[in-house]
């Protein structure tokens, strides 16, 4: 809240928190009120609380209070070796485990200097756009839920649970991994990985049809969506903002692209974007990119080498001394990692 | 309440209970018909309930309630139960009375409506003149036990839920008024019965396909204004879940909330058979002209087409509720008055004119 609008519901005596205090009742603006939604909401998923100011059915001002979810993950990792680490990345963003065990395991290799197996490369690029589909799925349904349809939210779920099904036959978890390790993956893929695969991009293709029937081609979606939360390309650059919500305000960066990690660079897949900057674009370019993660699949599929899945583990990771960070391009957008270490087995605070 | 249309009740237990007590029989016949009436509203809204549920669950994949009796068909009987043991709150700063009132006027109107539902030649309970006029007028109930809820149940979310409401309910009214209107020009009568009656013959005597595409148009525009006045979506504003929590009955538990959830499944039921009766024939058979066939379709009693339709257009609300997201309140008053209201006014005028020329039969 701005100290001007801060300064104007101030009563005397009143030690509500900011965001609380109520308009005088003789001003101008004594019909409004304040709703507090969250941090237990049904549509707040994960916990956010919104204080929104409302007159009548419009929200005149939102005040987002955050970090109802912080767990304080980076002290708990100055205590723990650097392979110890890689679970507790997990659960950073619970829908994309295996982004945040390659972000940090990335980090580490380039301190190190520790090289991949072309195999173990191929697996990651595969199981990484898996779960970009597997997130941009729940994504779809909660989509659908949040604006009032429930059923996108289980045939999203349908989909969903054949990748998940594939992650659990390779490393046994289904929601968080703890799969990759520096120089490759504690497992390699058994021999169905390939075949599910194939088998799932035919699956997902028919599944995208019925999504835009269901909900892309709704007119009742179309107009809940377009011109709603507009972004202008100077606003996302100047919040840095990542993923669809920078490509959808005509910004084509894409860290697989732009910045290429692990062996994107020789795979062929474009980079949606949209000039339009609302909601409906934001979610026009999710769409696109499960596409884009399926084509990469297909190709991926078709070379899938032979040959060691891991470089020799080492006894003891030590990081030389120094700073380190590594990016990926998650479901969500740009997830970096940065790791101090002062030479021993331990990042340092 | 005339006893020739109360035939049911004149044999059987009705005429047992008369002579058990041959002198009180002025007030049997009410007492009778109110009883059926309860039973009837208490097993519908159980049952379809159960139909919402399991219709769902096919739809998305899935199979519903499964564990309690085959197929789950014991659920309802089960959900009660635990609404009967749940403990009512009230929340702090809540209207007493009221509150406790609220939940119970949307379950009178629907008892109040099911009196003159034709559910066949002669079952019906009561058949006023001005039987639709008497639907529209009692319906109102529900939308002063929503706001009353809503109200006074000292929670803002309840509040926009309830306002939210009254305004949908309100506006959708006028259009469901107009569409009823349309009909009873049409038939020049405003009982119930009688707009049944009035499309006695073939199946393209009914009023959804007697008027080149007039019937047809307003059928669509009922099922759109009749889903808005039921809160159902993607109308379902009132009680929208992602904003809203549970809008109006946010605060209600127990039975306070189970009377408002069995209202809201019975005026389904309800909008479904005004739907039956005002363009799909009621409990007429669909005849089609040749005498075989006819001959069949006529042996089949009439409360059971009455039935079938009525059940073929509440599927009708459940596929549109679990297909369609929701509108937001804005192009929802705007789809009202904006779209619906003046499309209305023009098919009464356009059914005025036919009337004229003659064509309306």
């Amino acid at each position: 809240m701005t100290t001007q609008s801060a300064e104007k519901y101030r009563l005397d005596g009143n030690t509500l928190p900011e965001g609380f205090r109520l308009p005088k009742s003789d001003s101008e603006d004594a019909d409004e009120f304040f709703l507090n939604i969250g941090p237990q909401h049904p549509s707040t998923h994960g916990v956010l609380r919104i204080v929104a100011r409302l007159s009548g059915e419009t929200i005149v001002e939102a005040v987002p209070h955050l970090g109802y979810i912080h767990r304080g993950i980076e002290k708990m990792a100055e205590n723990q070796t650097y392979i110890q680490n890689i679970h507790l990345t997990d659960r950073l963003d619970y829908l994309s485990a295996f982004f945040n065990n390659l972000c940090f395991c990335m980090a580490v290799e380039q301190a190190m200097d520790i090289g991949l197996p072309e195999r173990g490369e191929y697996l990651r690029v595969m199981v990484c756009e898996l779960q970009r589909i597997q997130s941009h799925l729940l994504w779809w349904g909660v989509m659908g839920m949040d604006l009032g349809g429930f059923t996108p939210f289980l045939y999203g779920f349908r989909e969903r649970e054949m990748i998940t099904d594939i992650f659990e036959e390779m490393c046994g978890a289904r929601l968080t991994m703890n799969f990759f390790r520096p120089g490759g993956s504690s497992f390699d893929a058994p021999d169905t990985f390939v075949p599910r695969i194939k088998k799932f991009i035919k699956i997902m293709y028919k599944a995208l049809d019925e999504y835009n029937t269901l909900l892309s081609g709704n007119i009742i979606f179309q107009e809940r969506t377009r011109g709603v939360g507009i972004l202008s390309r100077e606003d996302v650059l100047a919040y840095g903002c990542s993923g669809a919500v920078l490509r959808a305000s005509n910004v084509s960066y894409d860290v697989r692209k732009n910045d290429a990690y692990s062996i994107y660079d020789q795979f062929d897949f474009d980079i949606p974007t949209s000039t339009e900057g609302d909601s409906l674009a934001r979610y026009q370019i999710k769409m696109e990119e499960i596409v884009q993660s399926l084509r990469i699949l297909e190709q991926a599929v078709e070379k899938f080498p032979e040959g060691p899945y891991r470089s020799q583990p080492k006894a003891v990771y030590k990081l030389p001394k120094g700073s380190y960070y590594s990016q990926v391009e998650t479901p969500r957008g740009i997830l970096g990692t940065y790791i101090v270490s002062d030479g021993g087995p331990k990042p340092t605070g | 309440m005339s006893a020739e249309t109360l035939y049911p009740l004149q044999n059987g237990i009705g005429n047992m209970v008369r002579s058990l007590f041959p002198e009180s029989a002025f007030f049997i016949n009410p007492t009778l018909g109110l009883v059926s009436v309860v039973i009837l509203v208490s097993v519908l809204a159980a049952f379809l309930i159960l139909l919402e549920r399991k219709v769902v669950a096919h739809f998305q994949v899935r199979l519903g309630p499964m564990r309690v009796g085959y197929h789950g068909i014991l659920q309802p009987l089960a959900d009660g139960l635990k609404l009967l043991f749940k403990e009512i709150l009230k929340p702090k700063g809540a209207d007493s009375f009221i509150f406790y009132l609220a939940p119970m006027l949307p379950l009178t109107a629907t008892f109040l409506i099911m009196v003159i539902m034709p559910f066949d030649h002669h079952l019906q309970l009561a058949d006023p003149a001005g039987g639709v006029l008497y639907v529209l007028g009692v319906s109102g109930l529900t939308v002063l036990g929503i706001l009353l809820g809503g109200w006074s149940s000292n929670n803002k979310l309840s509040l926009l839920g309830a306002m939210r409401a009254g305004a949908q309910m309100i506006s959708f009214e006028i259009s469901l008024a107009l569409i009823m209107l349309l009909i009873v020009m049409l038939s020049g009568t405003a009982s119930l019965r009688e707009i049944v009656l009035s499309q006695q013959g073939l199946i393209f005597d009914w009023w959804i396909f007697k008027l080149p595409f007039l019937g047809i148009l307003s059928f669509i525009m009922y099922l759109v204004a009749s889903t808005a006045e039921l809160n159902r979506t993607p109308f379902d504003l009132a009680e929208a879940e992602s904003e809203l929590t549970a809008g109006y009955h946010t605060e209600y538990s127990g039975m306070g909330f189970a009377m408002f959830f069995f209202a809201e499944f019975v005026n389904m039921f309800i909008s479904a058979g005004l739907a039956t009766t005002f363009f799909l024939g009621g409990f007429l058979p669909p005849l089609i002209g040749i005498s075989f066939v006819d001959g069949l379709l006529n042996a089949i009693p009439g409360f059971l087409w009455f039935f079938g339709k009525t059940f073929f257009v509440v599927f009708i609300y459940m596929w549109f509720r679990w297909t369609f997201p929701r509108l937001r309140v804005d192009q929802l008053m705007s789809l009202e008055w904006k779209m619906l209201l003046p499309a209305n006014l023009l098919l009464l005028m356009m059914g005025a004119v036919f009337m004229v020329l003659g064509w309306a039969g």
